[in-house]
């Protein structure tokens, strides 16, 4: 027990890191993906991590594997995209979704022309599925500024934002803050699919935000249990994932990921609101 | 404080340059207890986006005399409002005190008391803890009242308030408009019942676009004014030409 549970966390240090860097990501990206699924935004949070990607790739042209660069890279160009799709919907006949998709498949593509102008295949393996088992400090600390300033933020735009995702008609009557909520949340994503791509790659940041908020649906009705189910969820994730990739030696990115998966998989079937329950549920209606 | 509070000046609303309410010009008077009557495609609704600032005049000006616009609530006809989101009736009804509480200050028991106290009078008590999406429609309609209530607004407008609603929610909901008008707010509504109007609201400006007639309700509601107003919302013209006026 000892052994196949605690042992690789004591005897190794990478495993060590791997589980910080895990705690950080649950604790600032999955409050987000609760945010991201409320707004019917989940495939914003794909999107958006697409979209990061040239950034990423000209701070590597730039500076190489340098963390810094990447990640000023990385925000640069998904605040950007958040940015302009926003504007354009704002302004113009076209909805968000179809300005984002526009604007993020173009991101893309010049990420992937700015990658495959220099670097080897290694290099875009890094970018795309990250390095869970390789944190430095300054990733690490990277990370878990992410998440406190995650953690902050939300704390600061949390009623607007929640108004904002519920009836923005009524919030823009009543302050003028809803454009504030909109972007800072935006902001925030990026940051932390960026914090999330170091560790898990652009695709599979997406997918410790996603999977664990999603989940979290089918276990409450209330939003401040969604985020503590969804954080706990995360880290747990985290954990066990990373259990399997290091006794059945998996790749991590991919194994935190299916466990997440497995998470939200049980929860679709056995929570209180998932699809079991739902059919378990007396036929019987009430008095009133 | 009487006087007037909400001006239009020589109003132009639109979309696509197409006006939708052409060279308006009408004051409301504080405390009014207006009905805002016409066809559909009138520009009825459109004039109450013009009011809280969702679109910008094409032509003239919408004045508020001595009002903020933080001052005014807006219940919209089709709220952009996600009814599966998981949240109670009490927590939707405590958004109207966002301009006491804003977005960080403490809300307090005396919050707490007065979100209640507005669901009571909505004839919503009990349902405090109910997720919004359980609510029907005329639930739904009179927990808005609630948050409308709890806006504390000098200048109310409601867009149909009362369509698609059961008659003893209308008679729930035209009470609260009433006791609003007693404190002296300017109560501003669309409306396409006229009985409903020639009950309740003792001025109403009749639009068809262009202003067909306003004033006290029963000279306004004349069939030869109805019938002007039909005739007047033709279909919108591809090819119109530039506005001379």
């Amino acid at each position: 027990m000892y052994d196949a549970i605690f042992a690789p966390f004591v005897e190794f240090s990478f495993m060590r890191r791997a589980l910080v860097g895990c705690l950080a990501l649950s604790l600032g990206a999955t409050p987000i993906g609760v945010f991201l699924t409320l707004r019917r935004m989940s495939l914003t949070g794909d999107a958006m991590a697409h979209a990061i990607l040239p950034g990423a790739a000209l701070g590597y042209l730039v500076a190489g594997l340098s963390l810094g660069a990447m990640t000023l890279g990385g925000v640069i160009a998904g605040v950007a995209v958040a940015i302009l799709s926003g504007l354009v919907a704002r302004t113009t006949v076209a909805r968000e979704d179809s300005s984002l998709a526009a604007f993020y498949l173009i991101s893309l593509a010049v990420g992937v022309v700015i990658v495959s102008m220099r670097g080897s295949n290694v290099d875009l393996l890094h970018i795309l599925f990250g390095t869970v088992l390789a944190l430095n400090d300054e990733a690490i600390f990277l990370i878990s500024g992410i998440a406190t300033i995650t953690l902050v933020g939300l704390a600061v735009i949390y009623r607007p934002l929640v108004i904002e995702c519920f009836d923005p008609g009524f919030l823009r009557s009543v302050s003028p803050l809803s454009p504030v909520a909109h972007y800072g949340f935006l902001i925030l994503t990026v940051l932390n699919l960026v914090g999330g791509f170091h560790a898990l790659g652009t695709l599979m940041a997406v997918g410790i935000m996603i999977l664990p908020a999603a989940a979290a649906r089918f276990w409450t009705r209330d939003i401040t249990h969604l985020l503590i189910i969804g954080v706990l969820g995360a880290f747990l994730s985290g954990f066990v994932g990373l259990l399997l990739s290091y006794h059945a030696s998996l790749p991590s990115g991919p194994a935190i990921i299916l466990t997440a998966g497995a998470f939200y998989l049980l929860s679709l079937a056995f929570g209180p609101d998932g699809v079991i329950m739902t059919h378990l549920r007396p036929r019987r209606h009430l008095e009133a | 404080m009487d006087g007037t509070i909400l001006h239009f000046d020589n109003l132009t609303l639109g979309y696509d340059r197409h006006p939708a309410v052409h060279h308006l010009d009408y004051v409301i008077r504080a405390g009014a207890l207006v009905a805002v009557v016409g066809p559909n495609g009138a520009g009825k609704s459109t004039l109450l986006k013009g009011v809280v600032g969702s679109i910008a005049p094409l032509e003239g000006k919408i004045r508020l005399a001595g009002i903020k616009a933080s001052e005014i609530a807006y219940l919209p006809q089709q709220a952009d409002i996600d009814r599966s989101f998981p949240i109670s009736v009490f927590d939707m009804a405590a958004m109207g005190l966002w301009q006491k509480s804003g977005a960080f200050r403490r809300f307090g028991r005396d919050g707490d008391r007065r979100v209640v106290e507005a669901l009571d009078i909505v004839g919503l008590a009990g349902f405090e803890k109910r997720p919004i999406g359980t609510l029907s429609g005329g639930q739904m309609q009179r927990s808005l009242f609630a948050r409308l209530l709890l806006q504390d607004a000098r200048l109310i407008l409601l867009d149909e308030p009362f369509t698609a609603i059961d008659s003893a929610t209308v008679r729930d909901l035209k009470r609260l408009i009433r006791r609003w008008h007693g404190e002296r707010r300017t109560v501003i509504a669309v409306l396409h019942d006229l009985d409903q109007v020639r009950a309740d609201f003792p001025e109403t400006l009749l639009l068809a676009r262009e202003q067909v007639a306003a004033g006290s309700t029963e000279t306004v509601l004349t069939p030869a004014n109805l019938d002007q107003a039909r005739r007047l919302t033709e279909a919108f013209d591809e090819e119109a030409a530039v506005c001379g006026r």
